[in-house]
């Protein structure tokens, strides 16, 4: 089977890569463009790890097949921290021990940011039921929701 | 005892909540897991499995796949080591593991590994593995623990049982345990109440989010190069030079970032299929496991098959208490049967107590280690029928389990006498909760149960490097899998009296230290921080001997505190106190590197207990159970970095709603696993949970400088209990066997 030759924008950068037509998004940022934050917790959608944003949209990047994404924007969890300083969620993340192994951490942060967008003020349900397609294994989310609610109440101070 | 062993009580910076120095490559996505390394010319590792419970292999065809344009290499159980053989029991270990990661001549399980592929890319490997053609003969399985003790079961392999099963059982019971102290049948006769039920659980995966994953690099040296996702790297390598027939040292495995293990990552199964792939094809090979490949052939916990029977006093006072416990763990012995055994009655002190443990093969995947391996359902059993006896003699819960807890100098129930230990203090702590005094709404229900672990040391090795600037580089050989590289750096820096930031902690390979046992056991923080501790202690006497040079006075004049070097007293002399930055920055000239270390096998670990309290709620339409609160409370002796022991209570309890309530490995009659992916295996997502409290209990352990208990695995040993008691009160109806999800809650009604 013939590769196919994608362009896309990652980050901000403009990419290309050489894809078979089964490779998936999460093969192709890994594989093809050294992007290794996304994780393959599951390879069916189930555990979020691989979550980045397509276009605007919250995705599994291991449903999404790489020769999907021709001329789409992507944002990865590389792409969260731009500068020497983290984004507010990253530092709450830390300072909460809100990650135990952090294998999920990428795709729980890509998620959240995503969710903040969407609603700066979400309440505890509204942040448990976002994040029910993120599994994390470790923590028993608990520490994991406190910090998304405290960023969330500081960045809308902020704001 | 020496000065050096008292327990520390004044602390500086334990007990602080520092920022983990591992936290800004993990928020990034910078930190290297298992399936983040690439290598120049790696190849793509890929295995094929048996889809058959129980078969004779009769051919095995790799032609076809051979010959796909991208194949480089075939591997079968030809290609591995010759010199291991099988003897009974867990004697043989190495070749048990052999025979998991590469079947013989038959497959023992739905998923068993038979060959492996390694190819260019891994779409190829996949596509080769279709290609391999193997001829089975199809022998009966069985995979249910009462099925396979029972008579006519297929026995999965002749000559497994060790020396200490009793004559007259069948061949698939490997191992027997049986221990107590008085006499169960005179304690029977003193009780008011005796009740006697069985239980049980099914099997569950530790369930991890990172598939096993490794890198591997081997020569026709000998010489050889392992990256991979483990909790026990030291392990993995002594165990893939067995497998492969090398020299241990001539292998290097370094340890990647561990993406959650729970006792599932302390055995290899993919790791010596990539060395003998890239051995075969002088390149490196990778193998990434699939989720499917997760749950069908690597280690889920056992299932069990329970009996118990306690009897009380009107009172509440225990008078006797009997427990059997069938342990199944898949094809391979090492079922923990005696440790389950061991745990079952621990949390209390009976004059009258006799328990016995069966460990069990099946056609199942070989069952691994599972936080608190046994515990959590030894506790299920008996703290269900405690709760019962208690709600029958309309007796308060914690008020009983107080009444009968163990306590300092208590016989414990498997043997030894319990040393300093905090069961009181965590009963105390959930009497005076606000959560045991909340009210509780009709259809709602209130568990507790207590739990327990031994807790374990292992060998340890540290080495603790001075640099010239003052800052200090610690070695460790222990996988970091829950923020141990924090709690070590805390203990370094109370210890040197330098800031916590100035120290930096490294999972170090196994060419740079001594061997360090597997990350299980809950040792971490208690093993490698006392290893931690006292090479600090042999940098710091170093330090002050070369102060003790400088000054001209004995080295015994010379004191450390708060990070400096200082006389030990008026009588040795008037110095200026030297920081530890002012000794290293000379030492090049005064003697040369400064390096403290410490090697040993710690034995003091100190056992540990918890209580936990949970509501439920059951709707009698669906079936299903919401956790409404959850509270936990255990002794962590003493807390070096509370956010991460908090962490280690609140991830054991989530893990025990899951196990309690919704997740179970489920064989259909062909013997084929069903549920082999998180859709249909469900762990508990954010939007099941509540927040879950958590108290620290400080009881301090003292076999450790600190006080430090390994808090990991205590966590998990209450949860199914307390859930199955909350839910039991909340349906009217008890529950005995898990996990109880709907249907099975729904039966129950029914049947009531």
């Amino acid at each position: 089977m013939s590769n196919i030759h994608v362009n896309a924008t990652v980050n901000g950068d403009e990419v290309g890569f050489l894809c078979d037509p089964r490779e998936t998004l999460l093969d192709c940022l890994r594989d093809k463009l050294s992007l290794t934050g996304a994780k393959e917790g599951c390879g069916t959608g189930d555990c979020g790890a691989c979550s980045v944003k397509l276009s605007g949209r919250l995705v599994c990047s291991c449903l999404v097949l790489g020769a999907e994404v021709e001329g789409q924007e992507i944002e990865t969890i590389e792409g969260m921290s731009r500068d020497e300083n983290l984004h507010p969620l990253q530092e709450k993340f830390i300072e909460y021990a809100a990650l135990q192994c952090g294998i999920c951490t990428p795709g729980i942060l890509v998620a959240t940011k995503a969710l903040l967008e969407k609603n700066p003020d979400p309440t505890e349900t509204e942040v448990r039921y976002w994040l029910a397609g993120n599994l994390c294994r470790c923590t028993g989310y608990d520490k994991i929701i406190r910090a998304i609610l405290d960023t969330a109440a500081d960045m809308r101070e902020a704001s | 005892m020496a000065l050096d062993d008292q327990n520390k009580s004044n602390f500086k910076f334990v007990g602080t909540r520092p920022k983990r120095p591992d936290g800004i490559d993990k928020v990034t996505g910078r930190a290297k897991f298992g399936a983040d390394s690439y290598a120049a010319g790696m190849l793509h590792g890929a295995i094929v499995r048996s889809p058959h419970a129980h078969a004779r292999i009769k051919s095995i065809d790799t032609s076809e796949a051979e010959a796909l344009k991208g194949v480089k290499a075939v591997v079968t159980r030809a290609d591995f080591s010759k010199d291991i053989k099988f003897t009974s029991g867990k004697d043989s270990e190495d070749w048990n593991v052999l025979e998991n990661v590469m079947a013989d001549d038959r497959v023992l399980y739905d998923g068993h590994a038979l060959a492996a592929i390694a190819a260019t890319s891994a779409l190829i490997a996949r596509d080769a593995v279709k290609l391999v053609k193997v001829e089975y003969e199809i022998l009966p399985h069985v995979t249910d623990v009462d099925e396979a003790m029972a008579v006519g079961a297929p026995v999965i392999r002749k000559g497994a049982p060790d020396k200490s099963v009793p004559p007259g059982l069948h061949e698939n019971v490997v191992s027997y345990y049986e221990s107590g102290h008085g006499d169960v049948e005179v304690g029977f006769q003193e009780a008011d109440l005796i009740i006697e039920n069985s239980f049980k659980t099914e099997a569950t995966h530790q369930g991890y989010i990172e598939p096993h994953a490794c890198l591997a690099s081997l020569g026709s040296d000998g010489k050889g190069e392992l990256w991979c996702t483990t909790q026990g790297h030291f392990k993995f390598q002594k165990v893939c030079a067995a497998l492969l027939g090398l020299e241990t040292s001539q292998l290097r495995v370094t340890a990647s970032e561990i993406g959650g293990g729970f006792g599932g990552k302390t055995t290899v199964f993919i790791e010596p299929v990539a060395l003998a792939l890239s051995r075969k094809t002088n390149r490196p090979v990778k193998i990434v496991m699939s989720r499917t490949e997760v749950f069908r052939a690597t280690g889920p916990t056992a299932s069990t098959s329970m009996d118990i029977k306690i009897g009380m006093k009107k009172d509440g006072t225990i008078t006797a208490g009997q427990g059997t416990f069938r342990l199944q763990g898949g094809a391979f012995p090492g079922a923990p049967g005696g440790m389950t055994a061991m745990c079952a009655f621990a949390p209390y002190a009976l004059k009258n107590v006799h328990q016995i443990g069966y460990s069990v093969m099946s056609n199942r995947p070989k069952q691994a280690a599972y936080r608190a391996p046994g515990s959590p359902m030894a506790a299920f059993a008996v703290e269900s029928v405690i709760d019962a006896l208690c709600k029958k003699l309309d007796l308060d819960p914690i008020e009983v389990r107080l009444k009968n807890a163990s306590r300092k100098g208590t016989k414990a129930s498997y043997g030894p006498t319990f040393e300093e230990i905090g069961l009181v203090e965590c009963l105390e702590a959930a009497k005076s909760h606000s959560h045991y005094k909340a009210p509780l709404k009709a259809g709602q229900g209130r568990g507790i149960s207590c739990g327990f672990w031994f807790n374990f040391g292992g060998e340890t090795a540290v080495s603790l490097a001075l640099s010239e600037d003052g800052t200090v580089q610690i070695s460790v050989g222990t996988p970091d899998i829950g923020g141990s590289r924090a709690s070590i750096a805390l203990m370094a820096a109370e210890e040197l009296g330098i800031p916590y930031d100035h120290i930096r902690c490294t999972v170090a390979d196994t060419a740079t230290l001594g061997y360090n046992e597997v990350s299980h056991g809950s040792r971490v923080t208690y093993a490698t921080g006392l290893a931690t501790i006292k090479a600090a202690r042999d940098a710091i006497r170093k330090l002050c001997k070369r102060a003790a040079e400088k000054w001209g006075i004995p080295e015994e004049a010379v004191k450390w505190e708060d990070g400096h070097a200082i006389p030990s007293g008026p009588n040795a002399g008037d110095f200026e106190p030297l920081s530890l930055k002012s000794i290293t920055e000379k030492m090049g000239k005064t003697g040369g590197p400064i390096v403290g270390h410490f090697e040993a096998t710690p034995e003091g670990a100190g056992v540990s207990f918890a209580t936990h309290i949970v509501d439920a709620e059951v709707d009698p339409e669906t079936g299903k159970t919401q956790i409404l609160r959850y509270t936990v409370i255990q002794d962590a002796g003493k807390a070096i970095h509370p956010s991460y022991v908090e962490g280690q209570f609140q991830g054991g309890a989530a893990q025990g709603i899951g196990w309690a309530l919704n997740e179970e490995y489920i064989y259909g009659s062909d013997g084929r696993l069903q549920n082999a992916g998180f859709l249909d295996y469900r762990i508990p997502l954010a939007s099941d949970l509540p927040m879950i409290d958590t108290v620290i209990v400080e009881v301090p352990n003292p076999g450790h400088p600190y006080g430090v208990r390994g808090v990991g695995e205590t966590s998990i040993c209450p949860p199914l209990a307390a859930i199955a008691n909350a839910v039991s009160q909340a349906a009217g109806v008890r529950l005995t066997e898990l996990p109880m999800s709907p249907p099975r809650i729904l039966a129950a009604l029914k049947a009531e």
